[in-house]
């Protein structure tokens, strides 16, 4: 067993505020992106609508920012004009197809390319990038302050998950523009800095004889990739509802009130994408119950007990995998699956926060 | 779990538009059946029974039913369960007369042994196995039949394009489909190529059959993984001790504290081996600020017998690190302190010695002690008190224990004498007196006030009834041991399921049809098109790719237009012959 640092402990605690401190700048700037960016889009968008159809051949281009109104004219001339809008529609799921139909107000497709260059965008993932490094010193001083993996209590799971959250997002973003998720993404980050730190604070410390195990390192690790992965699709499900809502309304010919949504792509495209997420964090998850339960063989000599926590495991087991059923099922897709993921997310963090403070159980290790 | 059309059978190409769920089940038959069923009300028995299966087979009630456990489930978090604790339940129940009795009529103690939770997982594996086993018999003869015929108009299918090989390349019609029959293969698609239309051949391919299989293997592993707990609840058993250091456990009926047996449980399934705790060692943080005095450390000196005439065995056993001995696993889940007693009664004569097991009640291994002496003479007597391994006093007189360590430690008993109630055999609590029977000798109020003892001292009770002495401290560990049959196979199954989950959500089923023609200028045409079974994608990225080995295979720049014809101005037009 290593020793203690205490000194390395309280360095860590400086760092997260610092870390705290540059993603809420950066929160600041995604923010200002959204809204400056979709002011400037609305000047583009009444400019192509000024330039009439004409536009229409452009569309074969990745559809970008201001070729929205002309994709949006030339989807319904036909079977031909529907491939004009680029490859991204055509493995559309019938039932949604209806929604995108409607693509009106929207910017980007699946493919998510945006055309300009967004400078406070820039400077917001250059800020969550000097975060994250502050972030992960944090993180790293505190696991050798505690001479062990950093993951040992409450604390430690929301400070280390929320660096795997941004690490995720920066590590999606070099395959794809998501900034757009920047202020929610971002922002949930902040509020577990602040919620670990205030709520949940805990000094260093070893770890009792029941979590050390090797299956803390693997079981827990799971499970903070997969929290940090149903994070994600948790903003882009709320998105993809705020966004399906607003292309209804403008579909009926409605104002568009939510004009910084323009920047958010179609809400198909976003439940393709959560969807894809989403089917790795489930499997993510799957493996968290199993090693949980191989852990709990070891440690208490059942592999399942209903303990709380594991109920409540296997409740946003359950959940996702009613998902991902969902997703096959038709008059499930869309909207329907869009809250199913919101309350596994919801379950997700009830049983983190509820369950281990307030129930019963065998879990109760929040070191609080 | 099943996706049911709710259409007749289609070919592909008009399958095409829409190549998400619509998977075409295989019993149409009765989803007909279930259609007509549903307009019209007079069905008979057996069609009320066929509607009411191809209704908990369809994938809406799946989805319903799985969404419903979850919700099931939850109670059982909310209320305490028996199976885990049936004390709390009791209590619970007597806290809360108004509601107690009622949740307990709908089995809310017991969730998961319930009628309702059972009737719901039931379904659902019912529904399961009715989607999976016709799936399985499909899945099987689509693996052995040849790829769907051509369809049409290949520019209706979510991917298209279309290559043109120049006149003086010498590659006609038959050669190019035969070429990009062979590039299939190679990418190990399942190819079969049509000749019968002539002066256009094409070809259909299928890959990704291993999608379908993982996906019935992560469900029937599912049903592997809930038998597998059935075996274990039937055949397993469980069972507490608490030992203190110097004890020896055998393993039969007699030797546990508590037994929870599996329903059809024999006792000659017990093998009489044994295990003695030796000694056990708590190490207490005395690091860090913050948690001083937590335990860092439970170690367990053991010696064990798989047989009584075999050899000892020295051991160590941890928490997170069991003994297994003779088919089951020995866990250290709990541990304390137990104080060695004497006591003498009346007359002199040594009533009972030995250790007491002390019951964990607060922090710092503050515990609670019940003495029971059946023994003394001509007067019974009993004791009941706290244990402090390390004592302190506040001003306002009252103790509690500064530290987990034997620092201080002190024994505070209150005394009492009379019938323990012991004599009529009816079972008794070791862990609580009830004084309701007996005469107080010491308390705090008591004029003679209450016993504090250190180790070594000696106490006499009052009126002539005895003494006790605190002799020293022994440690104690709480054991538990469990026998789980169906342990293996529930992991083997678990493993599988995983393996089968991952290959069903990555691996794609993919249809490529290619067809190609000769042109009146002697070019040859090449058109394909490209079509996924559910979610995929990658389909963009696997035409690219067949699109780059067709195109490389006749030396023609994949990406130029010229060569191959840009989609947009082909689009919608069935025959590439005609159209150049």
């Amino acid at each position: 067993m290593f020793p203690i640092n205490e000194t390395m402990g309280q360095y860590s605690e400086l760092f997260m505020l610092l870390a705290a401190g540059t993603y809420t700048v950066a929160f600041i700037a995604f923010a200002w992106d959204l809204a400056r960016s979709s002011k400037s889009l609305k000047a583009i968008d009444l400019k192509a609508a000024a330039a009439g159809a004409s536009a229409d051949s452009s569309a074969k281009v990745p559809v970008a920012a201001g070729a929205s109104a002309a994709a949006a004219t030339s989807r319904p001339a036909g079977s031909g004009g529907g491939r004009l809008s680029g490859p991204a529609d055509r493995a559309e799921r019938p039932s949604s197809y209806v929604s995108t139909a409607n693509g009106a107000g929207q910017t980007a497709d699946d493919s998510m390319r945006y055309g300009e260059r967004r400078a406070p965008a820039r400077v917001a993932v250059a800020l969550t990038v000097l975060g994250a490094a502050i972030h992960a010193a944090a993180v790293l001083t505190r696991a050798v302050g505690a001479g062990r993996v950093p993951w040992g209590n409450m604390y430690e799971f929301l400070t280390t998950g929320a660096f795997v959250a941004a690490a995720v997002f920066l590590v999606v973003l070099i395959r794809r523009d998501l900034r757009f998720l920047g202020t929610f993404v971002v922002g949930l980050v902040v509020i577990m800095l602040v919620a670990a730190s205030v709520a949940f604070w805990t000094p260093v410390g070893h770890l009792v004889p029941a979590l050390q195990s090797y299956w803390l390192i693997i079981h827990v690790s799971i499970a903070v990739m997969s929290s940090a992965l149903f994070t994600l699709t948790f903003a882009m499900s709320a998105l993809q509802l705020v966004q399906s809502h607003r292309q209804r309304t403008i579909a009926a010919g409605g104002d568009d009130k939510l004009g910084f949504m323009r920047l958010v792509p179609s809400a198909l495209s976003l439940e393709n994408l959560s969807y894809r997420i989403n089917a790795i964090a489930f499997i993510g998850w799957t493996f968290t119950l199993m090693f949980g339960a191989i852990w709990a063989e070891k440690a208490w000599g059942r592999f399942w007990g209903w303990d709380t926590k594991e109920v409540w495991t296997f409740v946003i087991w359950v959940v996702y995998a009613g998902y991902l059923h969902a997703r096959a099922t038709r008059g499930w897709t869309g909207t329907r699956a869009a809250w199913l993921s919101i309350v596994g997310y919801l379950c997700v963090v009830f049983n983190f926060t509820i369950v281990n403070q307030f129930f019963n159980g065998l879990h109760s290790y929040s070191g609080l | 779990m099943s996706e049911r059309v709710k259409s007749t059978e289609k070919s592909p190409a008009e399958e095409a538009p829409q190549p998400g769920p619509a998977h075409n089940g295989p019993p149409k038959d009765a989803v007909k059946a279930a259609k007509t069923g549903a307009a019209l009300p007079s069905l008979g028995i057996v069609g009320m029974l066929r509607w009411a299966w191809t209704q908990l087979t369809s994938m809406r009630t799946a989805l319903f039913l799985l969404l419903l456990l979850a919700v099931a489930a939850v109670p059982g978090s909310l209320f305490p369960q028996r199976p885990a604790n049936p004390s709390v339940v009791t209590q619970y129940i007597k806290d809360h007369p108004d509601y107690g009795k009622l949740l307990d009529s709908v089995q809310l103690y017991d969730v998961y042994s319930s009628a309702w939770f059972s009737a719901i997982y039931i379904l659902l594996f019912i529904s399961l196995i009715g989607c999976v086993v016709p799936r399985a018999i499909a899945h099987y003869k689509a693996m052995r039949s040849q790829p769907p015929r051509t369809p049409k108009r290949l520019s209706r299918l979510p991917e298209y394009g279309t290559l043109v090989v120049p006149a003086d390349a010498g590659i006609p019609a038959s050669d190019a489909i035969e070429d990009a029959a062979a590039l299939l293969k190679k990418r190990g698609y399942r190819v079969e190529v049509r000749h019968d239309d002539g002066a256009r051949p094409s070809l259909g391919a299928e890959r990704g059959f291993l999608k379908e299989v993982g996906n019935l293997v992560f469900h029937t592993s599912l049903i592997g993984v809930l038998v597998s707990v059935a075996v274990g609840g039937l055949f397993g058993y469980s069972g507490q001790r608490i030992l203190v250091e110097g004890d020896t456990f055998v393993n039969t009926l007699v030797g546990y504290d508590q037994f929870t047996p599996g329903t059809n449980f024999q006792s000659g399934q017990l093998q009489p081996y044994s295990i003695q705790l030796d000694k056990f060692q708590a190490t207490f943080d005395r690091e860090s600020q913050g948690k001083f005095g937590q335990p860092i450390d439970f170690t367990a000196d053991v010696t064990t017998k798989e047989n009584p005439g075999a050899p000892a065995k020295k051991e160590v056993l941890k928490v997170n690190d069991p003994v297994t001995l003779g088919g089951t696993s020995i866990y250290l889940t709990g541990n304390g302190y137990a104080p060695v007693v004497t006591v003498r009664d009346g007359k002199g004569n040594v009533a009972m010695q030995g250790p007491v097991v002390a019951k964990l009640q607060g922090e710092n291994y503050y515990s609670s002690v019940v003495i029971k002496v059946p023994d003394a003479k001509p007067d019974q007597l009993g004791f009941a008190g706290f244990f402090l391994p390390t004592a302190f006093v506040t001003e306002q007189g009252i103790s509690f224990s500064g530290d987990p360590d034997l620092i201080n430690p002190q024994l505070s008993l209150n005394s009492y004498y009379g019938d323990l109630g012991l004599d009529k055999g009816a079972p008794q609590n070791v862990f609580e007196l009830d004084v309701k029977g007996l005469k107080e000798l010491n308390s705090r109020k008591a004029a003679a006030g209450g016993i504090t003892l250190a180790p070594g001292n000696t106490y006499t009770l009052p009126e002539g009834k005895g003494s006790i002495t605190f002799d020293g401290v022994k440690k104690y560990v709480g054991v538990d041991i469990h026998h789980n049959p169906g342990q293996l196979s529930a992991l083997t199954f678990a493993l599988l399921a995983v393996a089968g989950l991952i290959v069903s959500l990555y691996v794609n089923r993919r249809r490529v049809w290619v067809r190609t023609g000769t042109h009146e200028d002697g070019r040859t045409m090449v058109e394909y098109g490209l079509l996924a079974r559910g979610e995929d994608h990658r389909l963009a990225g696997e035409a690219a790719a067949v699109r780059s080995l067709l195109a490389g295979q006749w030396n023609l720049d994949a990406d130029n237009p010229e060569t191959a014809p840009s989609n947009s101005s082909s689009a919608g037009s069935p025959e590439p012959k005609k159209d150049q």
